[in-house]
């Protein structure tokens, strides 16, 4: 070995440094925080270190998942990686796939979002590993996370069977010095042994596999090595009290009872894998300590798993039964548990100010047309950066990726059969979105016949996640050229007759378009109508130079009616109170000019040759 | 050597390039290092905060009242964040307005300089040569070579020495 390779990774790059260092030969994923830094890692470690893999961002979970998994079929190691909540998505492939087996090992990352901080739900996969019947491990630091993936994989190859590696977002965005390797020798060739019995498994065959998955479990739940860990610091004897802990709660926990000098007074374990926990532990605890605490995100794993009914955790109330388990949180829980004030608490926090579409975003313009063309409309909306668009009051409705367009058609059905006045219907979505879970949306509300006005935010890019590409630009994970897929070309084959394109910057021909929509909606021969709003995303520096950049000021005809802070909320427009008038901030401006239409007395001044 | 420190800024102002500026600071000087950072929808423009603990610790959160310092690029963070900052004497805020802080306008020292965007560095500058952090103003600034795209080294250099001067 030559000299020692240590590196500031974060908790992604970490995960993403194990599985090339441990010979992953594909990996898939979709973007989601906190997963979305694992692939551009993957993708420069096995650049640095000429690992052979292949990468992609798939079109979404589902798919991303059965790539990986037929990579595995085929006897290579192989990951996937996404959010909790594309777990929803992947469901289906997950919990075949733990019946079926692995061959390469096959290791789905799952990060949770306890919170949750960017996420829908703040749901915990570990329940879901333990509703799918496959073993998860739940790492307490980025270090760890990293030294989990060789022995996932060696698991996943001993019992055939995927194993899923659970961060959660202090794992996944926290940054810690982590030594690397090189990578070890890769899977072998590819080589699909058929084998129908397991590949097929019609219903005949599932309880035998069923039989041997259950068995599996328990042996998993025996591996002395995956058992949880005493922490060091306690005293030789077991004491009455115990704290279980897994994941980055286990962290703050030590910390703070390191911090307390409590560590003599308690045993502290660490569960590295949660699900199956290990069957000896469970007996022992319950055995030897009269109290036990358990302290976990985000849901009772371990502590239901303990059946132990006095155990004190989520269900006792003594850990809030959501929410994020800050530090501070646990050490009102462990100052509970022991029974005992630890110190006086600092006063409680402030809000923070709310995040905002960027100067110059696209979205805006579109969102400002779509709102000032319809004050009285229904918008439903999706998820990415667009959701901002609540800030506008251009969107009332965000569920879950490409439901939208269904909740338009629902929206559609209720008023229609109800005999009401028909509101005009906008739905916004974004390009990946579309990709992701629109299409077969879209394909469903016209083969129904909803009718109403779907704009697709074409901005070239999953942009709220870091700016990964989407299928219509053309370009893979790894930068290599792919083969474009037209978005116009998808929405006509889904059976679309009214579909129009144009530039969002262009709000006067948006308006017009919008409202031409609005009428082909209305026509008794007509249907869904699709507005492609395409303009670059703005924090793509190439784009944005191809774009012409305006002078904008703000004259003092300006009469402080707040219609543009309230209506546009563009950051670089801002109220200066000794002037009684909003102002350009200049260093956010980009010189997009979009804002000139929106001042009701015309004081906002937009003229060639602004900033290059 | 164990110091904790909060990084509080507004989505795009740059509290990510300078939490990882301190954290391969900390390894140059051979020394433990966790962070936490905010990505996601909260970088556009919303209140976002870095957690930097060096030295031996196992968690990468700060509770409440236990850094020792607190770097506010923007004084909208105050109101969120400053409950984690031990004392008053450890709050360093970029501001032209006086308060309960140790306040530095770096936004118009950069401005003077020609390049508002290396305000965060400008004000880093500040702060090193004004709070005792684990290591000095040497460390800081090879750890911004070092990670620095080539593109912005000379000007995230620059920044960083001004604002340790505290004058053009």
């Amino acid at each position: 070995m030559g000299k020692k390779d240590e590196r500031i990774l974060m908790g992604n790059e970490a995960i993403a440094r194990g599985l090339v260092e441990n010979g992953c030969t594909l990996f898939a994923s979709y973007p989601g925080t906190p997963a979305s830094e694992i692939l551009p890692a993957v993708v420069q470690f096995s650049r640095e270190t000429g690992a052979r893999l292949h990468t992609e961002w798939s079109v979404n979970e589902k798919v991303a998942y059965e790539v990986a998994l037929a990579n595995s079929m085929a006897g290579r190691r192989s990951a996937v990686a996404m959010k909790q909540v594309g777990l929803n998505v992947a469901s289906d492939p997950l919990t075949r796939s733990a019946y079926l087996g692995v061959v390469g090992g096959f290791i789905a990352v799952v990060a949770d979002d306890p919170g949750p901080h960017s996420s829908q739900t703040e749901q915990d996969s570990r329940f879901f590993a333990q509703f799918a019947k496959i073993p998860v491990f739940d790492p307490s630091s980025p270090r760890e996370a990293k030294e989990m993936i060789g022995p996932a994989y060696a698991l996943s190859e001993k019992y055939e069977i995927p194993v899923m590696l659970r961060p959660t977002t202090r794992i996944c965005h926290s940054r810690q010095n982590i030594p690397c390797a090189a990578p070890r020798v890769s899977s072998g060739k590819a080589d699909f042994k058929k084998n129908p019995g397991r590949w097929i498994a019609t219903p005949q065959f599932l309880t035998e596999l069923h039989r041997l998955l259950n068995e599996k479990l328990e042996k998993i739940s025996q591996e002395e090595t995956l058992a949880p860990r005493r922490s060091p610091g306690g005293g030789p004897q077991e004491k009455e009290l115990c704290v279980i802990s897994s994941g980055v709660a286990y962290a703050h926990t030590r910390e703070i009872l390191e911090d307390m000098g409590a560590m003599g007074d308690v045993d502290l374990y660490q569960v590295v894998m949660p699900y199956p926990l290990n069957r000896d532990f469970v007996g022992r605890v319950n055995r030897l300590y009269k109290k036990i605490l358990v302290v976990e995100e985000t849901y009772p794993v371990i502590e239901m798993q303990l059946s132990n009914s006095v155990a004190e955790g989520r269900r006792s109330g003594i850990v809030p039964g959501q929410g994020e388990l800050t530090p501070d949180v646990i050490e009102e829980v462990l100052e509970k548990f022991l029974g005992r004030l630890l110190r006086e608490k600092a006063p409680a926090r402030g809000k923070g100010v709310r995040p905002t579409l960027c100067a110059g975003c696209p979205h805006r313009a579109a969102f400002y047309a779509i709102k000032d063309a319809f004050p009285e409309g229904i918008f439903p909306s999706d998820i990415g950066c667009y959701t901002l668009g609540m800030n506008l009051g251009a969107i009332d409705t965000c569920h879950v990726m490409g439901a939208c367009i269904s909740q338009g058609a629902g929206f559609y059905h209720a008023y229609a059969r109800d005999g009401r006045d028909m509101p005009t219907i906008v739905v916004t979505i974004g390009d990946s979105t579309f990709f992701h879970a629109g299409i077969p949306a879209l394909i469903n509300a016209v083969f129904q016949g909803a009718k109403f006005i779907l704009v697709i935010l074409d901005n070239a890019t999953t942009a709220m996640t870091g700016s990964q590409p989407t299928p219509q630009v053309g370009i893979r994970a790894d930068g290599q050229k792919g083969t474009p897929v037209s978005i116009a070309d998808l929405v006509r084959a889904c059976g679309v007759r009214f579909i129009r394109s144009c530039d969002p910057y262009e709000t006067g021909m948006l308006s017009a378009l919008l409202k031409a929509a609005d009428e082909y909606t209305r026509k008794g021969d007509g249907g869904m109508a699709v507005i492609i709003a395409k303009h670059p995303c703005v924090l793509d520096r190439e784009a944005v130079k191809s774009q012409p950049v305006y002078k904008v000021h703000v004259s003092e005809d300006c009469t402080a009616c707040r219609h543009c802070l309230d209506n546009f909320e563009c950051p670089a427009l801002i109220f200066a109170g000794d002037l009684d008038r909003v102002v350009v901030d200049d260093i956010l401006c980009i010189g997009c000019g979009v804002c000139e239409t929106v001042c009701p007395v015309g004081a906002i001044v937009v003229e060639k040759g602004g900033k290059g | 050597m164990k110091q904790q420190i909060i990084l509080s800024g507004l989505g795009g102002q740059g509290v990510l390039f300078i939490t990882r500026v301190l954290a391969e600071a900390a390894v140059l000087k051979g020394l433990e290092v966790l962070t936490s950072e905010t990505h996601g929808m909260a970088m556009r423009g919303g209140t976002v905060i870095s957690h930097v603990k060096v030295g031996s610790f196992s968690s990468p959160l700060i509770r409440s009242g236990k850094a020792d310092f607190g770097i506010f690029l923007h004084p909208r963070g105050l109101e969120a964040h400053q409950g984690y900052v031990a004392g008053r004497d450890g709050i360093y805020v970029n501001t032209d307005k006086p308060g309960e802080y140790q306040g530095f306008d770096a936004t118009g020292l950069a401005a003077r300089l020609g390049s508002p965007v290396i305000t965060n560095l400008v004000f880093l500058g500040h702060v090193v040569k004004t709070a005792k952090l684990f290591c000095d103003e040497r460390t800081i600034r090879e750890a911004i070579e070092k990670i620095s795209p080539s593109r912005q080294l000379e000007l995230n250099v620059k920044g960083f020495e001004t604002g340790f001067k505290g004058d053009l």
